[in-house]
């Protein structure tokens, strides 16, 4: 320590001499480019540094030298930023067809804004030490094209340049605001990228905060140096909806749109009281309950699909069983009740055309098929089509649901592999499987869970008539296997094998290959499989395309929009169905994938845009079927990784002849002697398990799922009309001692 | 003779009829009638009506939706000896409307106030629950077979 004080003592003077220096010359050097080092040198001699006067000198050189190239570069930087701005510009409108009219338009942009490139000059610039080492860097790139490592330096140099660059904007504000237009697109337009922009851009944007709109022009030239833009115009295409002509159209818009703006086509409406996103089911039961509190009310439904609003579960279920060989064509399906209905919500004359409905004397539900809403102006209160239409709106909902995921190795496989598989989700895509599955020889479902399951069931019951092969496989232990308690799941997966598929359990794809006309399915452990189609059922990716525009949080942990427990993202927007990932009161945040759920949070949504403000509070249920013998009903949180208890109706003798042997191991004794040992008997089963799980026939029953041994999840099991029971339960939320007891509510004996 | 056994963190229990006739001592907790969170039934505590109850299907949305809410407004609230028959310009110009959409209002049954009206009757709805034992689960879902 006393060394260290020595040492330091010997150093202070030089240390706060050239502390000194710099600071003097950082400021001086900024105002005049550092041509004052005679006024440096006269000061820095008054405060009489230790040390010779040669030392001196060599010091006042490098530093001189220093400010002035730090000077020199910070000067040619600003200017040249514009430069290569404006080249950057030319370079994006230049890609896409309409190349040369706007080029054009940005020739333009670019001669009027070298006008001003002059006044930059006088720009202050705060040298720092971390910029000193760039100017060697920077000097010889400035004149190239904007290449990447370009861009890095201009995103670090922006981070200091916060002043000049606030200040060129201002300067031209009308220059940049016909090109400001059209570069919202790109940048909004890929998702993928979102997550890295948001790291490399935040602090750039964060540095000009004051600067509003026009600082985006900056934004996509920051952007770039995380992906190339032509990745962009490449990605946005198979993120276009299956509307191929959608896709060309939002390609072409960003660069058509600061020439000739194309006029909006006259049956979108400028203006909607209430807009809806997406066209869905979520969508169609919030118009009905706006339209049933608000009278008069005028709704617009925004869809990318090209249909009116419909259900889809009978796309996996009914219409596969139906009798009627026209139901393909007109979708129409028998209910569990007898009655036939189709799978649209409401017929088309429901609905009032989008060209009437702010005219239409009582209000009414209007549907603008096909369209994509691109981007969303949450201040302005509006949104914009992918045809460059834009919308106004009071409330908004967004209801876009998602698009089914697919397996990466499918994807890297090529062509002649995508053309053969199906991921399963729209009208057209039943339709296609329908027809295909009259085709082939063969097909192979790739996914265990509900959608999965239930079309291996669908086409397991063809596959007997129709000389077709089904095979399902999927990494679980059995059907469900996320969903289903173990001993359940494997009770399941032989009911689906018994319909005619043909289950591979405990599978992991590697690769997909096209050979012979076919595709080859390699597994991880070696196993091969021919198949001639699939069907990948893994899952369902929610659509959040519209957060990086609006400002929505999307959430991480589950996907889709972040909204609170009113299904609110902000002041006039709300998200519902399967895109929503909410807060529920009783069960913690999360996202539900399912129909009824999409009606409830629909219908919830819509009360909300009309001044309910109520929470999430009617829990939603789902169903499935898997063949004509298991049907189930659940309720809540139905995850297999919970400690689960069941409880089912023991079949007794008079049933099956499979429950007689099983009643053999208890022997048919007599009633008081049975009673009498049924205490020993429970603990004797607990220790030794009873024999092979399929003598056990899991009829009906009950299963709850607990998480801290309250009840957060029911499976109705083969007993229906129970339901209601089952949402009380949850929505009680106690901790009930004896579940057999709960069970008893249920009355799982009775049909 | 109902058993029980213990499979990991699963619990299995078989029980018999028998074992099930003996009423639940599980404690439910009351429900409050006036919740303002619950979904309720066609008719509200105060009175009016639940024009958002699934139970109407969409026939207080659709195009006649205002003529249709008026009519019912009208018997609802209406005094007479012969309930709603002071009703019947409202009714009439109720039917006049869902001729024009006979798509959507099938011509079978005119004069019901909660009808099962045309399309969508079913899957689409979830059960009201202030009458959880009267309305059988018929609107949530087509499973039972």
């Amino acid at each position: 320590m006393f060394r260290c004080k020595t040492v330091w003592n010997k150093l202070a003077p030089l240390a706060r001499a050239s502390s000194t220096l710099c600071l003097q010359n950082a400021r001086k050097s900024a105002l005049r480019h550092g041509r004052r080092l005679e006024m440096v040198q006269k000061a820095q001699m008054s405060s009489g540094p230790a040390g010779g006067g040669g030392e001196n000198t060599l010091y006042y050189v490098l530093i001189g030298a220093t400010c002035l190239g730090t000077g020199v570069y910070a000067y040619r930087t600003v200017s040249g930023d514009k430069e290569r701005y404006n080249e950057r510009m030319i370079e994006i409108a230049s890609r896409p067809k309409q190349g040369p009219q706007a080029a054009e338009a940005l020739a333009e942009v670019v001669a009027e804004s070298k006008e001003d490139a002059a006044p930059l000059e006088s720009i202050p610039e705060p040298s720092s030490e971390p910029v000193k080492s760039e100017p060697v860097a920077e000097e010889p790139t400035l004149t190239e094209p904007p290449a990447e490592e370009v861009l890095v330096t201009e995103a670090d140099v922006e981070s200091t340049e916060s002043e000049p660059v606030a200040e060129v904007p201002v300067t031209e504000p009308n220059v940049e605001e016909p090109v400001e237009a059209s570069i919202p697109e790109p940048t909004v337009e890929s998702p993928l990228r979102e997550p890295v922009v948001e790291a490399s851009v935040t602090e750039p944007v964060a540095e000009a905060p004051a600067v509003t709109q026009n600082d985006e022009p900056l934004a996509p030239v920051v952007e770039s140096e995380t992906e190339p833009t032509p990745v962009i115009i490449a990605e946005h295409v198979p993120e276009a909806s299956s509307v191929s002509e959608i896709a060309a159209d939002s390609k072409a818009a960003p660069a058509a749109e600061p020439i000739e703006p194309t006029a909006a086509p006259s049956d979108v409406p400028e203006h909607a009281p209430y807009l809806l996103i997406g066209g869905g089911t979520a969508s169609f039961a919030a118009a009905r309950s706006i339209r049933a509190r608000d009278p008069g009310a005028r709704v617009l439904i925004v869809t990318e699909e090209s249909d009116l609003p419909y259900m889809r579960p009978p796309l996996s279920k009914e219409l596969w069983f139906s009798d009627d060989p026209k139901a393909v064509e007109t979708l129409h399906f028998k209910q569990w009740n007898g009655k036939e209905r189709s799978i649209y919500f409401q017929p088309p004359s429901f609905y009032v055309s989008p060209a009437d409905l702010a005219k239409v004397e009582n209000g009414g539900v209007a549907v603008l098929t096909g369209r994509k809403v691109v981007h969303m102006d949450v201040r302005g209160n509006k949104v914009k089509l992918s045809d460059g239409a834009e919308i106004s709106y009071e409330k908004c909902l967004i209801a876009t649901g998602g698009v089914p995921r697919n397996l990466q190795v499918i994807e890297r496989a090529g062509e002649e592999v995508m053309k053969r598989t199906t991921l399963f989700r729209k009208i057209e895509d039943f339709r296609s499987l329908e027809k295909i599955s009259g085709e082939v020889k063969s097909i192979t479902i790739i996914g265990g869970g509900f959608l999965g399951s239930e079309l291996a069931c669908a086409l397991g019951r063809r596959s007997t008539d129709a000389g077709l092969k089904v095979v399902q496989m999927f990494p679980e232990k059995g059907n469900m296997g996320k969903v289903l308690p173990e001993y359940l799941s494997n009770w399941t997966t032989e009911k689906v094998r018994k319909e005619g598929v043909s289950v591979i359990t405990e599978a992991v794809v590697k690769n997909v290959t096209y050979k012979n006309d076919g595709l080859e399915i390699k597994l991880k452990d070696g196993r091969l499989f021919k198949t001639d189609h699939i069907v990948a059922a893994v899952g369902l990716e929610p659509s959040v395309e519209l957060a990086k525009s609006a400002g929505l949080e999307v959430d991480s942990d589950f996907g889709g929009y972040r909204v609170n427990s009113e299904l609110q993202a902000c002041s006039n927007i709300w998200v519902a169905g399967d895109a929503a990932c909410f807060y529920d009161i009783k069960l913690g945040r999360r996202r539900v994938e399912h129909h009824d759920h999409a009606v409830v949070s629909g219908r919830l949504a819509g009360e909300n845009m009309t001044g309910a403000s109520k929470p999430y509070w009617h829990q939603s249920m789902f169903w499935s079927d898997l063949g004509p013998d298991v049907g189930y009903e659940a309720i809540g949180i139905v995850d297999s990784s919970l400690p689960t208890v069941g409880v089912f109706a023991k079949a007794t003798a008079k049933d099956t002849p499979k429950a007689a042997t099983e009643l053999s191991g208890t022997g048919i004794r007599s009633e008081s002697e049975t009673e009498a040992v049924a205490g020993t008997l429970k603990s004797e089963t607990t220790a030794t398990p009873p024999p092979t799980q399929q003598k056990e026939d899991y009829g009906k029953g009950v299963i709850f799922y607990l998480r801290d041994q309250v009840v957060v999840g029911i499976v109705l099991w083969n007993v229906f009309n129970r339901m209601p029971i089952a949402r009380k339960i949850i929505k009680d939320g106690e901790q009930h001692g004896d579940l057999n007891e709960v069970a008893k509510l249920f009355n799982i004996h009775e049909d | 003779m109902s058993y029980c056994k213990q499979e990991g963190k699963d619990r299995i229990i078989f029980v018999t009829k028998e074992d099930h006739e003996a009423p639940s001592n599980a404690e439910l907790i009351e429900d409050d009638p006036n919740d303002p969170y619950e979904d309720q039934g066609l008719i509200l505590p105060n009175g009016d009506i639940n024009w958002n109850c699934p139970c109407l299907g969409g026939m207080a949305s659709g195009p006649c939706g205002q003529q249709f809410k008026d009519a019912f407004s009208c018997f609802h609230y209406s005094k007479e000896e012969v309930k709603g028959s002071d009703c019947v310009e409202n009714f009439r110009s109720m039917q006049e409307c869902m001729q024009k959409y006979p798509e959507l209002y099938p011509q079978d049954d005119d004069n019901d106030s909660a009808p099962s009206g045309g399309a969508d009757t079913a899957p689409t709805d979830s059960v009201p629950t202030s009458s959880p034992d009267s309305t059988p689960a018929t609107t949530e879902n087509p499973a039972a077979s």
